[in-house]
């Protein structure tokens, strides 16, 4: 479903993803996982249209989008929930959610709402609220329910997980288990390996710009070296 | 009686100033930088207007969409070709730019039609109402532009609040990157706010005009400082607050001409911006924000 080919990405002089190569099937949950400033973000951004890469190229259902519009990516299909939510926090969640469907024709938006509200009574509850006005589980749910708008075929989260109680945390990845068995292949980067690794089919790991070692959920939450490195032991 | 006067003339004044910062505003709310071509943009509204009306013998209405339809394609036009390049240059780069532009229209009118000053008919005529047995006198214009002002006011409450365009605008105005991962085109919602921002920077110049009717290059450029002026007053970035601003700059101006000083007007009218930014830095309704990239 997405093919990414020895990209090369440079934020001015620096070399910041350096030749990775990786995959997504359709239906998998794969996971992206690395230290803080391995890249994992900057890999996202540049699958998104965001960023450019210098070389390599990036295929998505079998076209290539390696210089098409972020904005014409995401109406392929491919929604990117970004680091930290970024969502609109002056804006209503409704009017968040009505964003996330701006590819859509305006007469499917209604549909869409009540699905999301179904799937997250909490924003159904808070829908003429201000945004910034949200718990950070909240906005974490947002942003989630705002990226199922569009329908996507494939869903890439950067560290959901990020600054949530454990239980929210939970509550996050089950959320993700349940898009993914609804049909929504998932491209998942995380810093919390454990909770990624497992729930994720196959996982790349990230170091420094390049994949350093990539095998199955199972494999790599059972391997020393990913232990030592991202479990604690 | 003197003091109603005022008051209306000042109001009037103040919806030129709030009509031009409605530009300034939206403008720099999705774009973050100041167009200070913005004022000379006025200028060639007031132009296509004069000349469809006074040389082709046009009616005021079609001279008015005429004027509208130039600054449009004109404000598009100067954000793909001079602010588009210089999307991710320092703001330093984008002002000169601005400053730039503004003096380059300034010139090309010049040159298109001279610094002679044209005398512009009032697209309304001159007429007066008097009330109070005579005592209070309103121009039509003054009317007409207060009415105008408020028109467009509720007109873009209405398309911020409540279209998907408009919305869109507001994303965009508040996190550029998430707003491409929305599907939203970007490039295309700036140069819908510059369309928009333009076309009424038309309006606002055949208003200016019809009340104050001297027609020159430089025609703009003051009261597009105090439309910008206006803007910082009520909170760059906020639509009421471009509103508030312009009105209450321009009643500040005429009660300062009325009651203190001519000279000095508009010396007041920069103190009271300096007091009031000393005391809310981010202008009257403005909100302290921080940008991501
Ligand atoms: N806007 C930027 N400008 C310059 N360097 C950046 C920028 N964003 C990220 N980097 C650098 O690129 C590397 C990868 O960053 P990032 O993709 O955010 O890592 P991760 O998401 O894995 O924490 C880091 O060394 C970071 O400092
Ligand atoms: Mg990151």
């Amino acid at each position: 479903m997405l093919k990414v080919n020895d990209i090369n990405v440079f934020y001015g002089a620096i070399h910041a993803i350096k030749g990775v190569s990786f995959q997504v099937n359709k239906g998998e949950i794969v996971t992206l996982i690395g230290a803080n400033g391995a890249g994992k973000s900057t890999v996202l951004k540049t699958i998104s249209g965001l960023l450019r890469t210098k070389t390599g190229g990036i295929n998505f259902l079998e076209e290539n989008i390696t210089s098409t519009a972020p904005h014409k990516i995401v109406e392929r299909g491919l929604a990117h929930v970004p680091e930290g939510r970024r969502i609109f926090l002056q804006m209503t969640v409704q009017e968040n959610l009505e964003m996330g469907a701006y590819t859509c024709p305006s007469g499917g938006v209604e549909a869409e709402l009540e699905k999301v509200y179904a799937q997250f009574p909490r924003l159904m509850e808070r829908r003429r609220q201000v945004a910034g006005t949200l718990s950070g589980g909240e906005q974490q749910m947002l942003a989630i329910g705002r990226s199922l708008m569009s329908h996507p075929k494939l869903l890439m989260l950067d560290e959901p997980s990020m600054g949530l109680a454990p239980i929210l945390v939970e509550q996050i990845f089950s959320i993700i288990q349940e898009m993914n068995k609804a049909g929504t292949t998932i491209l998942l980067v995380e810093q919390n390996a454990q909770m990624a690794l497992s729930i994720a089919d196959r996982a790349y790991v990230l170091e420094t710009g390049a994949i350093s070692i990539s095998g199955t959920g199972k494999e790599l939450s059972e391997s020393d070296e990913i232990r030592k490195a991202y479990l604690g032991g | 009686m003197t003091f109603l006067s005022f008051l209306i003339s000042g109001l009037s004044l103040g919806s030129v100033y709030a009509i031009i910062a409605l530009g300034y505003t939206m403008v720099y709310g999705i774009a973050k930088m100041l167009n200070f071509a913005h004022g000379d943009v006025i200028m060639v509204g007031a132009y296509v207007c004069f000349f469809a009306t006074t040389r082709w013998d046009l009616p005021p209405t079609v001279g008015v969409l005429l004027a509208m339809v130039v600054c449009t394609v004109l404000g598009v036009l100067i954000e793909r070709l001079a602010y588009k390049p210089l999307r991710s240059a320092s703001s330093l780069a984008v002002i000169i730019t601005a400053i730039g532009v503004s003096y380059f229209l300034q010139n090309a009118a010049q040159l298109l039609w001279t610094s002679n000053p044209k005398v512009f008919t009032s697209v309304v005529g001159n007429s007066l109402i008097k009330l109070f047995d005579g005592r209070l006198t309103i121009s039509v214009i003054a009317i007409i532009t207060i009415t105008a002002c408020i028109v467009i006011m509720a007109a873009l409450t209405w398309f911020t609040g409540k279209t998907k365009m408009g919305k869109a605008m507001r994303a965009c105005s508040e996190d550029k990157g998430a707003a491409q991962l929305m599907g939203i085109d970007v490039n295309f919602t700036i140069s819908v706010t510059f369309a928009i921002g333009s076309a009424l920077a038309a309006i606002a110049g055949v208003l200016l005009c019809s009340a104050y009717p001297t027609l020159m290059p430089t025609t703009g450029a003051m009261p597009g400082i105090k439309a910008f002026t206006a803007a910082v007053f009520g909170g760059i970035g906020s639509i009421p607050g471009a509103m508030i601003g312009g009105l209450l700059l321009g009643i500040i101006e005429i009660f300062g001409k009325g009651y203190i000083s001519t000279q000095l007007s508009d010396a007041i009218v920069f103190a009271v911006l300096i007091i009031t930014l000393l005391v809310k830095p981010a202008g009257l309704l403005g909100k302290q924000t921080t940008e991501k990239v």
